[in-house]
């Protein structure tokens, strides 16, 4: 093998593009509602003690397991477990760090051209609410249900020309484009152009929401402290009892180790990939500290202050409590926008789709990086093969959530089914490879080599005890709450049932070439043991 | 907006700002990591073992 080997070509890169596959639509939608609605201020208590103890010490295991997988050319997450823990069980368990980010794809860059296509539309003539305010939702709903065929199934693929198919088709070969152009010159570039301007829109819509005073005189309430209050004053949960109540309920806990495994994508397989095209004396440590800070930037700084007090600000109570990330986003804020007026509302509904499709396409790339690593790995195949083999598979995976659209069934099937559990499960597998079969010692002293600064001396209990620990408890109560709900879904629906096929699917394709790739690596790992 | 409320809003945001901050500040201090690029001849040719 003498193909030249693919790296980044700076610090600030590699940080920005870390930071590019963490900062997402979650940092924006996602987190301002799951705030509110588990104890507001209060919430980020449990939220940062879930960063510290959980979000950040996952993050610096992946960053040295990828560093310590790369010195022996591997890249993806299948051969550096088989590497680490020296069993091909830990090989085929790195299947997990595969089906995330392939399976995310699909739905990923759906919801990615919407965002385009939304953007496209406040540039151009604005989303048509009419002129009636109590008709706004019912209309903002409508169109959005026949933007993305929410109407019925195969509603977006009856031979008919859309909008938003065209859009996906664009963004699709977009990313097949970029993710194409490699490492350095394809994710890097762009993470290093749209992070910046992905700043410039967030501040441009931050400033005009935090501008907006009182726009209604008849409703004094309705103004931008109230809806900052509503953000961040402590509140009780479901109406009961304190604020200082809320922090012992798990419910609540649960969600902000949630929030923060999602937010920065942990448990992924996409950091152990990045890292893994690092120096050996490259550091880890505070490059993985930084991309994370920067994620919680955007996060609490920039989504904290601009959704949820814009939506309270226009709508009261009823639209800042908008349920789901989809309804916050493309239900709901475009009736902020509509009552901004002209030009300020197009402008901010440009600026803020645009920076959801900044957000979306730097996180989106990085779902493709691992599997075409994998793929190159497996096969023995080049960039251009291994990225037509994967166009092909999520391409069809991404036309199967299109076609069943009602409801967007199968789209919200397939986030629960990553998003809930299955980046948890990679989460524990990856920490007790790292912390107990790997050894934690020996990983420190992989991560200490080159670093700018030390791991925290509680940093190697924190990762053998307390994280597994935690992790196990979101399983555990993952199990308990909503393993039986999750089956009968799966029972009595067929198009779930039919969405779960497709993930069973992909993932026997993807043990198939782990077994086909695994001899190989096995004797590469035996070559520089 | 009460009190509590901007007590948590001011400290959440300092906290994540200051950390940005103090990470920046090191990332950029270093002179190799400003423009640390990697060697040109970054081929992997694999016969470290041989």
């Amino acid at each position: 093998m003498t193909k030249p080997k693919e790296a980044w070509g700076s610090r600030i890169g590699i940080i920005l593009a870390v930071a590019g596959s963490a900062v997402g639509l979650g940092n924006f939608l996602r987190f301002p509602g799951t705030a509110a609605g588990n104890g507001g201020g209060a919430f980020m208590i449990p939220y940062f003690c879930a960063l510290l103890f959980l979000g950040i010490p996952i993050c610096w295991a992946e960053w040295t397991m990828g560093k310590h997988g790369g010195q022996f050319g591997f890249n993806s997450c299948p051969a550096i477990f088989g590497l680490l823990g020296r069993n091909k069980v830990w090989r085929y368990l790195g299947v997990l760090g595969l089906i995330i980010p392939i399976v995310i794809y699909m739905y990923y860059v759906l919801i990615e051209s919407w965002c385009v296509g939304y953007a496209f539309l406040y540039l151009t003539q604005g989303v048509e609410l009419g002129s009636e305010p109590a008709q706004f939702a019912q209309k903002c709903k409508e169109f959005f249900n026949g933007f993305v065929g929410a109407n019925q199934d195969g509603l977006m693929l009856d031979g008919k020309i859309h909008i938003s198919v065209l859009v996906w088709v664009t963004v699709f070969s977009l990313n097949f484009i970029l993710i194409y152009r490699g490492v350095s010159k394809g994710i890097e570039r762009v993470c290093t152009l749209a992070m910046p301007m992905m700043a410039i829109c967030a501040f441009i819509v931050l400033i005009r929401v935090l501008t907006l005073g009182t726009p209604d005189p008849a409703k004094p309430d309705l103004n931008v402290l109230n809806g900052l209050g509503f953000m961040w004053n402590p509140k009780p949960v479901d109406g009961g009892g304190s604020w200082v109540e809320a922090l012992a309920r798990p419910k609540v806990w649960m969600a902000a180790a949630g929030q923060i495994f999602f937010s920065l994508s942990v448990g992924f397989g996409v950091i152990i990939n990045y890292a893994s095209y690092l120096k050996r004396k490259d550091d880890v440590v505070l490059s993985g500290l930084t991309a994370s800070a920067t994620n919680e930037f955007f996060e609490v700084c920039l989504g904290g202050l601009i959704t949820i007090p814009a939506a309270f600000v226009f709508l009261g109570i009823a639209g800042a409590t908008a349920t789901g990330t989809f309804d916050l986003g493309f239900k709901t804020l475009p009736i902020v926008f509509q009552y901004m007026g002209q030009p300020w509302g197009r402008i901010v509904g440009f600026a803020f789709f645009f920076m959801l499709f900044l957000a979306a396409i730097t996180s989106s790339l990085s779902m493709l990086q691992p599997a075409i690593a994998f793929l190159e790995e497996a096969l023995n195949i080049g960039r251009k093969a291994s990225v037509a083999l994967l166009g092909l598979v999520t391409g069809m995976g991404s036309l199967f959530v299109i076609y069943f659209s009602k409801d967007l069934k199968a789209l919200f099937f397939l986030d629960s089914t990553i998003g809930d559990i299955t980046i948890v499960i990679l989460a524990a597998v990856q920490t007790v490879l790292f912390s107990w079969v790997f050894g934690v010692k020996r990983a420190v002293k992989i991560a200490h080599e080159g670093a700018e600064m030390h791991l925290p001396r509680f940093f190697p209990f924190v990762i053998k005890y307390v994280t597994p620990t935690y992790l196990l408890l979101m399983l555990g109560l993952w199990c308990y709450t909503d393993l039986g709900k999750y089956v009968n879904q799966i029972r009595t629906d067929n198009v779930i049932a039919a969405t779960f096929g497709l993930v069973i699917v992909v993932t026997v394709f993807l043990l198939v070439l782990i077994a086909i790739g695994g001899r190989r690596w096995q004797a590469e790992t035996k070559d520089f043991a | 907006m009460t009190t509590a409320g901007w007590i948590f809003m001011v400290c959440s945001i300092s906290f994540v700002v200051l950390l940005l901050a103090f990470c920046f500040k090191k990332v950029l201090s270093k002179p190799s990591t400003a423009g640390h690029l990697h060697a040109p001849l970054d081929i992997d040719t694999h016969d470290r073992g041989t």
